[in-house]
């Protein structure tokens, strides 16, 4: 009977020093195969890993909150160029990747330091709203039309996002939204809007998934349906898709010729006269040496495992 | 099924790779949920035996609400900790948001429920007449209550067990307050959603192997030192 005495002490102790251990210590960077891009970042210059404990993230000096788009973090882009920042400024800085209706929310609740988002009309209302101070364009690449290949509303050599929408609407062939508030749906919606068409769900063809791009154009990979994508993304997981061609937008984005699939970055630091706790001084130096003409020639020459440019530069200097 | 079985080596080369950003996830895994369940277990037992032991009125009342608290979405426990915990929420000073122990509050939420609720209803599966025995003996009111929580030690153990494994392997919460941040806040399950969204199925299903083998072998550790009588 006293072993049950015995099982509530060591179980206190297990999860004590469970909880206490020291974060292991650093080890040399490992050349991580490339299968694993996300457990460990092959494209990234290399910095050595540093483990952080529970106590050190805690208390440890600089943290930088990036509220941002997946396809920025998803791409490979961040874990690029944020290297740069980090040993110039000597501050972290903690991405959160989420839809950029959900960046743009946490900003708008003061969470996030900086901003770095793809949806001008909720930016301009983030300006609007006294949220930040300035809103700066940073870097810019395109949606396109993705579908099946045997291609039902034959919409191939189409160059127009609207009328390609109004072609898979009329022939009602299955169409993936996202569904889920971010930038890319947003750009969807507005394109709808243009050819006066307000998808719901009472379409049998339309399906709002309310899900990310990837496993948005995973689920139109499985269905056989047509989706709008930004290119990063697509091209990150092209390898993972081969149900689905690009329809719309070409190979690259000089043969992208609609002016409404262009997919702008917005960069707005988060105003710290409304929040309190706002890192403004390392957000600003963020903020500047993303518009620096090193950064923005970094973002251009950043490619992906495939060897192809993901976002294009478009500061003003 | 491919992706399956290549998940499942990649598994094992994954443990043995000693990748220290794998090492890093699994560590951050442990840390919070030990926390978490330590956090309940001190909280959760005490108030389940308490609750299981005493004759007050409202004690159907509250075993509905824990009983409830059982099934609250993890996603709900993580929206309500991070409103708490948001600068423009109540606790934002803490500035506790996007770090470990953000983590640590939204699953102590989750998990002291079961953990309470479990030992109350173990607590009041034991025989009354061992009371009475333990009592006549000359018996503290402490030396009482831990009369029964030995003798109810397996259903202790069985809520316990059964909140490690609804925290280990919850998502929401922690994606929502965590934030995923790599190297901080990323855990095992949160690893998985990221790998799972960028399509790297097989990554995501060695993950799930690695979360699999840790839930085993801290179970069959507990049930261990639980013993067999």
């Amino acid at each position: 009977m006293k072993r049950f005495g015995f099982f509530v002490v060591a179980l206190a102790f297990v999860l004590f020093v469970g909880a206490c251990a020291p974060a292991p210590t650093p080890a040399p960077p490992t050349t991580a195969p490339a299968a694993k891009p996300t457990v460990a970042p092959t494209t990234a210059p290399a910095p050595a890993p540093t483990p952080t404990s529970i106590r050190a993230a805690l208390t440890s000096g600089c943290h930088l909150i990036l509220s941002t788009t997946t396809s920025t973090a998803d791409s490979g882009l961040l874990a690029f160029i944020l290297p740069d920042f980090e040993k110039k400024s000597n501050c972290k800085v903690d991405v959160i990747a989420v839809g950029t209706g959900q960046a743009i929310q946490i900003g708008q609740k003061g969470d996030a330091d900086v901003l770095l988002v793809h949806d001008r009309a909720r930016e301009d209302q983030f300006v609007k709203d006294g949220n930040t101070k300035e809103r700066f364009d940073v870097m810019y690449n395109d949606f396109i039309v993705v579908g099946p290949k045997n291609d039902p509303a034959k919409i191939t050599g189409v160059t127009m996002g609207a009328d390609a929408l109004k072609a898979i609407a009329n022939a009602k062939a299955a169409f993936m939204s996202r569904g889920d508030g971010s930038g890319t749906h947003a750009a969807e919606m507005r394109i709808w809007a243009s050819v006066n068409i307000s998808p719901t769900k009472d379409l049998q063809w339309y399906n709002s998934l309310g899900q990310g791009m990837g496993e948005t154009l995973l689920s139109s990979n499985e269905k056989g349906a047509y989706t709008i994508a930004d290119r990063g993304t697509w091209l990150s997981m092209t390898g993972k898709l081969p149900n689905l061609v690009v329809l719309v937008g070409g190979n690259d984005i000089s043969q992208n010729k609609d002016k409404a699939l262009f997919n702008p970055y917005g960069l707005m630091a988060v105003n710290p006269d409304k929040f309190k706790g706002i890192n403004a001084e390392k957000a600003n130096e963020f903020v500047k040496w993303m518009l620096s003409v090193e950064t923005q020639k970094m973002i251009g020459s950043y490619k992906d495992k495939t060897g192809q440019i993901l976002f294009y530069p478009h500061a003003k200097q | 099924m491919d992706e399956l079985s290549r998940g499942f080596f990649q598994a094992l080369e994954l443990i043995f790779s000693a990748d220290p950003a794998l090492y890093e996830i699994i560590f951050l895994s442990l840390r919070v949920t030990g926390l978490a369940l330590l956090f309940s277990t001190l909280i959760g037992v005490p108030v389940g035996a308490t609750l299981g032991l005493s004759r007050v009125r409202a004690r159907g009342f509250i075993t509905v609400l824990l009983y409830t608290g059982m099934g609250l979405p993890p996603v709900v426990v993580g929206l309500f900790v991070y409103l708490m915990l948001s600068r423009s929420g109540p606790f934002g000073a803490l500035g506790w948001l996007f770090t470990p122990s953000a983590m640590v509050t939204a699953q102590i939420i989750i998990a002291f429920p079961l953990v309470s609720g479990l030992t109350m209803a173990a607590v009041q599966g034991v025989d009354p007449a061992l009371r009475v025995q333990v009592r006549s003996l000359g018996a503290t009111r402490a030396q009482e209550v831990w009369a029964v929580l030995r003798e109810a030690r397996l259903g202790v153990v069985a809520a316990i067990v059964a909140a490690f494994g609804g925290i280990i392997s919850e998502v929401g919460a922690v994606m929502l307050v965590g934030g995923n941040i790599e190297g901080k806040t990323r855990v095992l399950t949160t690893a998985i959603v990221l790998n799972t969204r960028t399509g790297e199925f097989s990554l995501a299903i060695a993950l799930g192997v690695i979360l699999l083998g840790l839930a085993f072998v801290a179970n069959v550790a507990m049930l261990r030192l639980q013993g067999k009588e």
